[in-house]
């Protein structure tokens, strides 16, 4: 075992190696960016082994010990149904992630196309694309958010749904910025006099030339995606009891109950912070290291 | 510029219809229907007579296509009609909690500014060094504890160690200055917070990119009285993406606290708006919508004029 | 002269009492009802909605009763020490034909309305025919619980008569509902709708302000037909519409009272805040939570499936655990444990779902979804309310419950809208379904487990003529014997028989209040009673 991991060390492709130099340099230059990016992992490893890493199982009552104060059987005390507070905070990074992840992706990604397609056919098309996503910019986040929930209901998809779509719009609106730049490029008027077609161009040359952006925008979309649906979760518009997620340990019980057992109203809290702060310190740094003029809104 | 300004008026008509035609449609297709929730809400149990009565008396009778152009009719006019939950007057309802809902946001921007530019600035300009962490962690934090939570937190500590609880109803500000204050300054500490994070990381980074300039450099270079005339110079113009930010956050503060406003029980336009969509008090819902997107897009139009106003750069044809 | 269904109240406490070995502590308030009452005062409560429109008719929301009720009399009302006794409001006396196809009311003389004009026989006819008979383009959310009222006549100025079409048990109690708002004639001749937006009522208090969504506020009515009451100067109510801020309010002293009732751990938190300052009422509530299945889905057709799911849940477990972080208390059949009508011990832990033999009911479930073909981890989703008190409560109760007979379940809560939507149109497996009435009455309590035809509140989408036939017998029986023999008959074919759908538990009314209130006294509903008449403050 150990062997075969010192052989691939050694075989380490020189990109391989690159990587990891980079990543050195980025936590030496950006310790911030570093520190939330360790966070990150953390959460993501939590996520990943949260049916090794927590104690219990979070779906389980146990009538025997609710509102167990912290102690070293349950390190963050239990709740109201006697479940564990720190193994449902746990699997809770995987609702989180996984809702922050699939939202920002979806939208920032959808945003982008449209973004790109806007910008490269420029004309009526963009005309009319902007008018559009003007429209849905004038709906703040969280009430585009409860009008799209109204019209799909809760779940776990409907909330991711209604994240992306408040998303789209701003990701099209900072993409298309920075591709109208490139579509005055030559490499593009190149492409396009070989008679490449025009999909082909906005995929091959134009894409990943607006990485840069899409990355920020990413990274930051995902902190504020995870805070919409604590925050859609917590109005009961979110995910579903008994499923794990931060805002809804928040919900009601956590408040009313903040008294005698304010571990409940605590620990879900910090969880929620602690994840948009690192994402968003993350994406900082990744912000200043790829393109400090960017602003992401 | 004068020909700007008309084009930048005349565009704010298509998104707005835009909007209202989106949230009219929107709403229909939400599953759900006033009249029912209404009496069933209750347990009540109420003959299906009786739903097809209070559904004709709110016009929901009526073929889709007749209901939006009457409602499009009547805002043409300034005639929100009534809401279909309390038969009231919508602009009523509304003036009631815009007083409150403005005042809040108001405050938080106050709170928002004193905060950002001080620390923005000072971060700029100690790029790199602990007070520049330091300002940049608090400010992250900012953007990473939810109001509401936060709010919560607030009320605990002031219920568990003081016995004391802000007034949970609303008084002007020109009836009792001091109760009006003790309810809103809380959440407004609370939003605030948020707030000045996105002004604060706006100030320094517009300040970054002011200092990075050649002729500040220069300056900078020259001595401390040029540098601090230039720098005065500089911050002006630093300034307008950070007024733009707090332009549009403010807007957003009308009517985006849904959350904040039920934690701390205030009468204010998120409350309404999570009361009527969930109410599916159409009319009601539609003229908040509407409402709180014309005060981004007038922001936004506001922004862009100052632009053009402040920074002779940009020109518009 | 005072004839029909009044019952002894004290019986009917001691057997509440009895039954359920509920330990009020409504103690204080029986002996703050022998002090003497003080005047003047403002009354501050919370009250957690914020009312539709004003008009009683047409609405249904407690919401509307707390603050506006003050305003208004009605026909008869539930003593307000001793519930379910009905006595007079405007009305001084009545009496019922041989029959029992007529009521005569005889109205009090010298009741007026705030604006100075007199109530007569013609305002209560009035009143009634917009409820009976509402006109064109005017609500009328209680028009079916008078379906047996032919027409109403006013033959002088001081009497009314309800002539019915065939005998009903629960007409009187019908009469004394709180929703029924005595109008005037004129006005309502004016406008049939001008009550929505309006007060003008002959209550104990007159109309003061109210700031849509904020507070309402009533005052004195020095002109009330009772020269010693109301106590109170005016009353003051705030609407807060989170639970959280709302048990703060009182918490802190900014409302003295709310009248709804709060869960078991803000109860707990404001007495620690007020101590001997607090005292606490509770009563069991005429509110419930019921499992709905629909009956048209495979497996859940077979009768068998179903009462393996209701002999799943251990209510008594569920009893002792839930009561400590929610309202849900009382086990009991299909009637308010603690009511008239409720199941005698000995007979409700017969029911299926109901014994105390929790590890034989679920052994007995498990051979029923054997027998019925359901395989184990089978999965199936419970359609809820997303109100987390006590709707997700009972949520994951039941959840887990079930999954104790290898039953594979996903809660699905969701907002009102599409709630009700699903219920209605049949798209859900399960669901947590609720009731809520103004009082004890099989009329009330059994509709929604009529045939989906003739009850629109039905969503398990059976029909079965047999509860229908048994429905239409106790509704008109006289003998009050006769017809708790048919109610356990129904009650033993939609539990146990059938078990289209069945309840969880009851709910607990637990109001928590500043000592300084008196003269109030909880009741089963938090409907009745809230004139505030008879409150007063303390210093």
């Amino acid at each position: 075992m150990a062997q075969a991991q010192a052989l691939t060390t050694l075989a380490a492709p020189p990109r391989l190696r690159r990587w990891a130099e980079a990543c050195v340099g980025f936590a030496r230059a950006r310790p911030l960016g570093a520190a939330g990016a360790l966070i990150i992992l953390m959460m993501a490893l939590a996520a990943l082994l949260a049916d090794v890493i927590a104690p219990y199982d979070p779906l389980t009552n146990n009538y025997a010990a609710m509102f167990r104060p912290p102690d070293a059987l349950h390190w963050f005390g239990t709740d109201a149904f006697g479940r564990d507070v720190l193994s449902r905070v746990v699997y809770g990074s995987r609702t989180a992630l996984w809702v922050g992840f699939c939202s920002s992706f979806l939208g920032t990604t959808l945003g982008a196309l449209i973004g790109i397609a806007s910008a490269y056919f420029g004309g009526r098309t963009d005309l009319l694309m902007q008018r559009l996503m003007d429209i849905l910019l004038s709906f703040p986040l969280i009430v585009l958010a409860l009008v799209v929930v109204a019209v799909l209901g809760t779940g776990l998809w409907n909330v991711v749904l209604a994240i992306t779509v408040p998303m789209i719009p701003r990701a099209a609106l900072v993409v298309r910025s920075s591709a109208l730049a490139l579509r005055q490029m030559p490499f593009v008027d190149a492409a396009l006099a070989l008679g490449v077609g025009h999909w082909r161009v906005i995929f091959r040359h134009m894409l990943p030339n607006v990485m840069a952006p899409y990355l920020i925008m990413l990274t930051a979309f995902l902190g504020q995606a995870i805070l919409l649906e604590a925050s859609l979760s917590f109005l009961g518009l979110g995910v579903a009891e008994p499923t794990p997620a931060w805002g809804l340990m928040l919900r009601g019980a956590a408040v009313e109950f903040a008294e005698r057992a304010p571990w409940m109203a605590l620990f879900p809290g910090l969880a929620i912070s602690l994840a948009v702060f690192a994402f968003n310190l993350f994406g900082d740094s990744l912000r200043d290291a790829l393109d400090p003029k960017l602003r992401v809104a | 510029m004068r020909r700007y300004l008309l084009q930048r008026v005349l565009l704010m008509i298509p998104t707005l219809f835009g909007v209202a035609a989106l949230v009219f449609f929107l709403l229909r297709v939400a599953p759900g229907d006033i009249v029912e929730l209404k009496y069933a809400g209750t347990g009540a149990f109420a003959p299906k007579e009786a739903i097809e009565r209070e559904r004709a008396q709110l016009g929901l009778d009526r073929p889709l296509a007749e209901q939006f152009v009457s409602w499009m009719w009547g805002i043409v006019r300034f005639d929100f009609g009534t809401s279909m939950w309390t038969g009231k007057p919508i602009a009523d309802e509304i003036r009631i909690r815009l007083e409150l809902s403005l005042q809040l946001a108001i405050m938080a921007t106050l709170i928002a500014i004193a905060l950002a530019l001080p620390l923005g600035t000072l971060a700029a300009v100690k790029q790199d060094t602990w007070v520049d962490y330091v300002v940049r962690v608090f400010s992250i934090a900012g953007l990473a504890v939810p109001s509401f939570w936060l709010g919560i937190l607030i009320i605990l500590v002031f219920l568990i160690f003081f016995k004391w609880l802000p007034p949970l109803t609303f008084t002007p500000f020109w009836v009792d200055p001091k109760a009006n204050l003790m309810q809103l300054l809380w959440p407004a500490l609370a939003v605030g917070y948020r707030y000045s994070a996105v002004a604060t990381r706006m100030t320094r980074s517009a300040v970054l990119e002011v200092l990075r300039e050649d002729y500040i450099r220069t300056a900078r270079a020259k001595g401390l009285w040029e540098r601090a005339v230039v720098m005065r110079h500089a911050l002006r113009n630093a300034l307008l993406p950070v007024v733009a930010v707090i332009g549009l956050e403010f807007a957003f503060l009308i009517g985006g606290l849904v959350v904040t406003e039920q934690v701390f029980n205030l009468n204010g336009i998120g409350m309404l708006f999570v009361e009527s969509i969930t109410r599916r008090d159409y009319t009601m819902t539609q003229a908040l919508v509407l409402l709180v997107s014309f005060a981004f897009v007038f922001v936004n139009f506001l922004v862009d004029l100052l632009y053009a106003w402040l920074d002779p750069r940009i020109r518009y044809g | 002269m005072q004839a029909g269904t009044v019952r002894s109240a004290a019986r009917a406490l001691a057997a509440c009492l009895a039954a359920i070995g509920l330990v009020t502590q409504a103690r204080s308030a029986e002996k703050a009802a022998q002090e003497k009452p003080r005047y003047g005062g403002e009354l501050v409560f919370a009250v957690g909605e914020t009312p539709p429109s004003f008009d009683g008719h047409r609405e249904t929301t407690f919401a509307l009763i707390h603050p506006v009720a003050p305003h208004y009399s009605t026909l008869l009302r539930f003593d307000p020490h001793n519930y379910p006794k009905i006595v007079g409001d405007v009305a001084a006396s009545w009496s019922v034909s041989k029959d029992g196809l007529s009521y005569t009311f005889k109205i009090r003389k010298g009741i007026r309305f705030h604006d100075g004009s007199p109530l007569t026989a013609r305002d209560v006819k009035a009143t009634y025919d917009k409820i009976i008979f509402p006109p064109e383009g005017v609500a009328s959310a209680r028009k079916a619980s008078y379906g047996v009222v032919e027409r109403v006549e006013a033959p002088d100025d001081f009497t009314v008569i309800f002539r019915l079409k065939h005998p009903s048990a629960s007409f009187l109690a019908n009469v004394a509902s709180p929703w029924n708002f005595i109008y005037s004639a004129e006005k309502l001749k004016q406008d049939p709708r001008w009550y929505e937006k309006h007060i003008l009522g002959s209550g104990p208090f007159v109309f003061g302000e109210y700031v849509a969504g904020s507070h309402w506020v009533g005052k004195k009515n020095p002109n009330y037909f009772m020269k010693d009451r109301p106590y109170l100067d005016s009353y003051r109510a705030i609407f807060i519409r989170d639970t959280a801020p709302r048990v703060a309010a009182v918490r802190s002293g900014q409302a003295l009272i709310e009248f709804r009732g709060f869960n078991p751990a803000a109860r707990d938190d404001i007495v620690k805040a007020l101590g001997n300052k607090a005292v606490v009422q509770e009563s069991p509530w005429v509110c419930n939570l019921t499992v709905t299945i629909n009956t048209e889905k495979k497996p859940f057709d077979d009768a068998r499936v179903r009462r393996a799911l209701t002999l799943a849940i251990d209510r008594w477990e569920g009893s002792k655990t839930l009561s400590q972080i929610s309202v849900l208390k009382f086990v009991g059949g299909i009637f308010r444990p603690g009511s008239d009508f409720a199941t005698p011990p000995e007979e409700l832990t017969k029911l299926a779902g109901f014994g105390k033999n929790i590890a034989a009911a679920r052994a007995e479930a498990r051979r029923l979804l054997k027998e019925a073909g359901v395989a184990e981890g089978f999965s199936f989703t419970l359609k809820n309310r997303n109100v987390k008190e006590p709707y997700e409560v009972a949520g994951v109760y039941v959840i887990d419950q079930w999954r104790q007979i290898g039953l594979n379940v996903t809660h699905m809560p969701q907002e009102g809208g599409p709630y009700f939507n699903d219920f209605r149109q049949g798209n859900f497996d399960t669901g947590i379904d609720f009731a809520c009435d103004f009082m004890d009455e099989p009329d009330l309590q059994l509709f929604k487990f009529l045939s989906s035809d003739k009850s629109p509140v039905n969503y398990a989408r059976y029909k079965d003529a047999i509860l229908d036939e048994l429905y239409e017998k106790q509704s008109r029986a006289t003998n009050a014997k006769e017809r708790l023999k048919l109610l356990r008959q129904f009650e033993k074919r939609v539990l146990d028989e059938q078990a289209y759908q069945f309840h969880i538990l009851w709910w607990q009314r637990i109001v928590p209040h500043h000592a300084r209130v008196k003269g109030w006294k909880i009741s089963p509903s938090h409907y009745v009673n809230q004139d505030l008449r008879d409150v007063w403050l303390s210093e």
